[in-house]
């Protein structure tokens, strides 16, 4: 105890120490940073009066070659944004390495609390602090957290959730927005508030932006608690779609304030407004996924672009809906919806890797600078407090939410068929933040006298959400022990059983007659089976049926699991490739059943060679578009490709063998262990036809010589055939002898893959 | 009043069918009435046991009489001929289900030539979903009587386990209407789920042992992730005359 006591001191010392130093040095570079600008101007009057002189004296004074000179303003620009995003990052490592914080503070505190410092030390040594601009926000930080979660949505909780969602966002958020606006317009009434100027358009404008839930706040919450997918996709949902609702009734009461009056006739037209918003932004990020996923069907020469087509591509699906004030948001969820099937299906693994984590990257990066540079804008920023308004906007904001989701909940159970309990109402309730998007769209608005106040009420709504809601969302959910998400790997069994499911209920829904949500997705994905994917796939990929792919999949993690453990022997807890169990214990009853299998003729014999040869050519072309990569042998990639097909050949021996075994007599002993092959030295050199690397993928001794064994044994059966044929009687015995040979080719396979 | 209307709604749909005419119809929906009540108090003792409510009964029985083409019973030719099945991969499997008498939560087996409207109810009450006042005791033998059906349709000799072949052929006939089939992965993915049921429900098996075939309760096991009692439902409400129309069948 005594010895640990010191250490731990120290460990616990030493990250706080480190962040002291972070910060330190990140004041100071900023401190200098903003002070150079100075100094860099007056350098540059200096340099250009010596200059002057220069050119005329130039003959008589020759100046000293500058061995190091100081240019700071040359890379200001970038340097100071690397310097930002260094910062926040620093921040967010730190908070990991202490582990007592992090477990109690969400990160999106601790950040707009470092940011809140960072302000502060900013307006300390009274420099300009960059403020959140909204043209920032929305343009650069905005749409990569929005990507990443678009294209990872869980697409079947969201769609069969549809409706609910939808609700929520249109009629939730038009909910908020009148009642906050309406209320807070009685409460400016109220005579000794100093609030008269505020006019009822104003109080609705400030209503719409303060409503709407924040996806941000709401990914950087519920990442961490790890709530039930129901619960999460309901208010991740909500508060994507409310994007649009947002938009519309912006524009509409920013438009109105200028105006002055409102007409049924505006009324109507923003009706028409919000339905052209949602669906043209839905249209143009669907456009922009079609394209990208035709434009993956052909990137197999040049595999190293592909993620960034992914990128591109969604990035413009987001810039052209705003540019015709459409739902930008709306958008991009829609390209990456519409463009991850078919793009996960053409691109190599590697691909897919990176577009995986490139986009957690930039999403993570983006959340971090959006929270820091909430605090700093919050240090910055012209205040205008005001108790009532301020007390008040809080207060309604909460009871309007809560209102909305008791009455909403309380209609939709009845068209619901798994209704939401009182906990799932009280859960979404409490998770309906405010974030970035709030406060940016107050940045917007025009300068008048109230845009302080609002800006300083805004600020005030999403620091209680972010900072009271974000810390206590986690206590209250273990204490009303709310369903948590799942942690299980992925099984198949589940995938086929999803599956058959699936047909099952809309079979049964054709019985009943009844055209439900089951049949019309069947009907969808027999659209998209026979006519979308054969546009947007590459190759024989387009018939793949999900089953198979999902297969492939999971065959290629547990293989590549098998790898990074080192060695077979080590690995612990596969089921599918070692333990225990393993394919004899499945496969051994039925030879031992004694169903008699009739004697094969040499015709089927070679049919049954063919399937197995063939799907073997066939896994080796899915292996080698998975490892793909364009110039240089990658040890990794074809240790992947050998295990998995070193087990696939296994398969294709075990299946081989239970084809050719004839347990017709019952005196046969059923595991007869007796290996007949001639020796496996001979290096097989199959694939010199179809490797790109040619004669180098020769002296490889481990793959080709198991496959040298397969292909041994194929002519085998044939020979023995023959010999059959000639002498009738002899058939049997010969059949015998094969099941002898080539029944359980056991022992020597197991030691080599154990 | 629930009588003429039923007349009114039988004589309507009926007229549709084109095969008689309207007077036969009359005559048939007038006979028809004498038996109204006897009808009202058979449906009232099914919603009791199988927990429909009487809307949807009528519903159901509306679209059993179609189906049957006004019999008492209807058998498989009657099942296979609904159009929209065709293309269902499983189909065998699902109008097997409706005739076997394991689902009809009586202790025989086998399966039947003919099924009544009572069997067909029996078989449609394991899609019913759970509402709001289901306690959890209810839910769980909720799931446990759906999975009991998924098992059924899995094991096709009825010997109480889902055996390597009896699994291999639910995959293949999954796989069946996706295009080219490779018999050889449509096995293999049999073989692994196989393989995961049997090593997640007995972890230590020695290389002699052998592992039967999965029992209800391995099958119980390793399906508890996809709670069965909200997935594995549909919603009885909507049957309407209209789209019962649309999967007209010539009979």
């Amino acid at each position: 105890m005594a010895e640990l006591g010191p250490s731990r001191r120290i460990s616990t010392g030493a990250p706080l120490t480190g962040i002291f130093r972070v910060l330190l040095l990140v004041c100071v570079s900023v401190a200098l940073a903003s002070r150079d600008v100075g100094t860099n101007e007056t350098r540059s009057d200096a340099a250009g009066e010596a200059q002057a002189p220069h050119q005329t004296n130039s003959t008589i004074h020759k100046k000293a070659f500058p061995v190091l000179s100081l240019n700071y303003d040359h890379v200001r620009k970038p340097f100071e944004i690397a310097l930002w995003i260094l910062l926040a990052l620093l921040m967010k490592l730190g908070f990991h390495i202490i582990p007592r914080v992090s477990s109690v503070v969400p990160e999106s505190c601790l950040l707009i609390g470092v940011g809140l410092l960072v302000g502060g030390i900013i307006r300390a040594i009274r420099e300009e602090a960059p403020v959140l601009d909204a043209k920032l926000f929305f343009l650069y930080l905005l749409p990569p957290i929005i990507l990443d979660a678009g294209y990872f949505l869980p697409i079947r909780a969201f769609t069969e959730n549809m409706g609910t969602i939808l609700v929520f966002a249109v009629v939730g958020t038009l909910w908020n927005a009148f009642f906050i606006g309406g209320m807070i317009y009685a409460v400016c009434q109220i005579e000794g508030a100093e609030l008269a100027g505020v006019d009822l358009l104003s109080c609705m404008l400030f209503g719409t932006i303060v409503s709407a839930v924040d996806p941000v706040a709401v990914l950087a919450v519920f990442e961490e608690i790890h709530i039930n997918e129901l619960l999460y996709i309901l208010v991740f949902g909500e508060s994507l779609l409310n994007d649009a609702v947002t938009v519309v009734l912006y524009h509409l009461f920013e438009e109105f304030s200028h105006a002055g009056t409102v007409t049924v006739v505006d009324a109507f037209l923003g009706v028409a407004c919000f339905f052209v918003v949602s669906l043209g932004g839905i249209l143009v990020g669907a456009i922009y996924g079609f394209l990208g996923a035709f434009t993956s069907r052909f990137t197999s020469h040049t595999r190293v672009i592909e993620p960034l087509f992914v990128f591109l591509y969604s990035y413009m699906a987001y810039l052209s809906a705003e540019v015709f004030h459409l739902s930008g948001i709306m958008s991009l969820i829609a390209c990456g919806v519409i463009m991850r099937p078919y793009v996960e299906a053409n691109v190599s693994h590697k691909s897919y890797t990176t577009i995986k984590y490139f986009m957690k990257m930039w999403s993570s990066v983006s959340e971090t600078l959006i929270f820091i540079f909430l605090g700093v804008s919050t240090v910055a920023g012209p205040h205008a407090w005001n108790w009532t308004f301020v007390i008040f906007t809080v207060v309604l904001c909460l009871v309007s939410r809560v209102l909305g989701v008791i009455g909403l909940t309380f209609i939709i159970n009845k068209f619901r068929i798994v209704k939401l309990t009182k906990k799932d109402q009280f859960i979404m309730a409490y998770g309906g933040l405010r974030g970035a998007i709030a406060f940016s769209l107050g940045f917007l608005l025009t300068e008048n006298e109230m845009k302080s106040m609002f800006l300083t009420a805004i600020i005030t709504v999403i620091f209680f959400t972010v900072f009271v809601q974000g810390m206590t969302i986690r206590p209250l959910v273990e204490l009303l022990a709310v369903k948590r998400k799942k942690e299980g790997k992925v099984s198949i069994n589940e995938e086929i059983h999803t599956q058959f499911l699936d047909h099952l209920l809309t079979g049964i829904e054709d019985v009943c007659g009844h055209y439900g949500h089951h049949h019309w997705k069947d009907k969808l994905n027999r659209f998209n089976k026979t006519y979308v994917k054969k546009w947007l796939i590459a190759g024989d990929r387009s018939t793949e049926p999900q089953l198979i792919s999902f297969y492939n999949k999971m065959e290629m993690k547990q293989a590549m699991m098998l790898v990074e453990s080192g060695s077979a022997a080590r690995l612990p807890t596969l089921p599918t490739l070692l333990s225990s169990a393993s394919m004899q214990n499945i496969q051994l009853k039925e030879s031992a059943r004694g169903r008699v299998i009739p004697s094969i003729s040499k015709s089927r014999e070679q049919e049954i060679r063919k399937i197995l040869r063939g799907n073997l050519q066939n896994t080796k072309q899915r292996l080698r578009s998975y490892s793909r990569h364009d110039l240089f042998m990658d040890p990794f990639e074809d240790n992947v490709s050998e295990v998995r097909f070193r087990k696939q050949r296994m398969e294709m021996e075990r299946r081989m063998s239970h084809y050719l075994t004839v347990p017709a007599n019952r005196q046969e002993p059923p595991a007869v262990r007796k290996v007949c092959f001639e020796p496996e030295h001979r290096v097989y050199t199959y694939d010199d036809s179809e490797s790109p690397r040619g004669p180098a993928a020769r002296p490889r001794p481990g793959p080709p010589e198991t496959v040298g064994l397969l292909k041994e044994t194929l002519p085998r059966p044939n020979q023995s055939s023959k010999r059959g044929a000639e002498a009738p009687e002899q058939e049997e015995q010969d059949q015998l002898k094969l099941s002898r040979c080539l029944s359980d080719p056991g022992p020597n396979k197991e030691d080599d893959h154990s | 009043m629930p009588n003429s209307s039923v007349r009114v709604q039988r004589a309507r749909a009926r007229s549709v069918r084109g095969s008689r005419t309207g007077r036969a119809g009359g005559a048939a929906a007038a006979a028809m009435g004498a038996s109204q009540t006897r009808s009202e108090h058979r449906h009232q003792d099914l919603a009791d046991r199988t927990g429909f409510s009487l809307e949807q009964i009528k519903n159901l029985h509306r679209r059993f009489q179609q189906l049957s083409g006004d019999e008492e019973t209807i058998s498989k030719e009657n099942l296979e001929s609904i159009p929209a099945l065709a293309n269902n991969p499983i189909r065998k499997q699902i109008i097997g289900a409706f005739f076997d008498k394991r689902n009809q939560n009586r202790d025989e087996v086998g399966s039947c030539e003919q099924i009544g409207f009572e069997q067909f109810l029996m078989v449609m009450s394991h899609f019913r979903p759970p509402s709001l006042k289901t306690t959890a005791e209810e839910k769980e033998a909720m799931r446990r009587e759906k999975l009991r059906f998924l098992f059924n349709m899995h094991d096709t000799d009825n010997d109480g386990t889902i055996t390597l072949v009896e699994y291999r052929k639910v995959v293949e006939e999954l796989l069946s209407k996706s295009g080219a089939i490779e018999e050889e992965t449509a096995k293999a993915i049999a073989d692994a789920a196989m393989l995961e049921v049997a090593s997640t429900n007995v972890p230590a098996m020695g290389p002699d042992d052998f592992y039967e075939g999965i029992t209800f309760e391995h099958f119980e096991q390793i399906l508890k992730g996809l709670e069965m009692e909200t997935r594995m439902h549909i919603r009885f409400l909507d049957v309407d005359t209209t789209t019962m129309r649309c999967g007209k069948f010539t009979s």
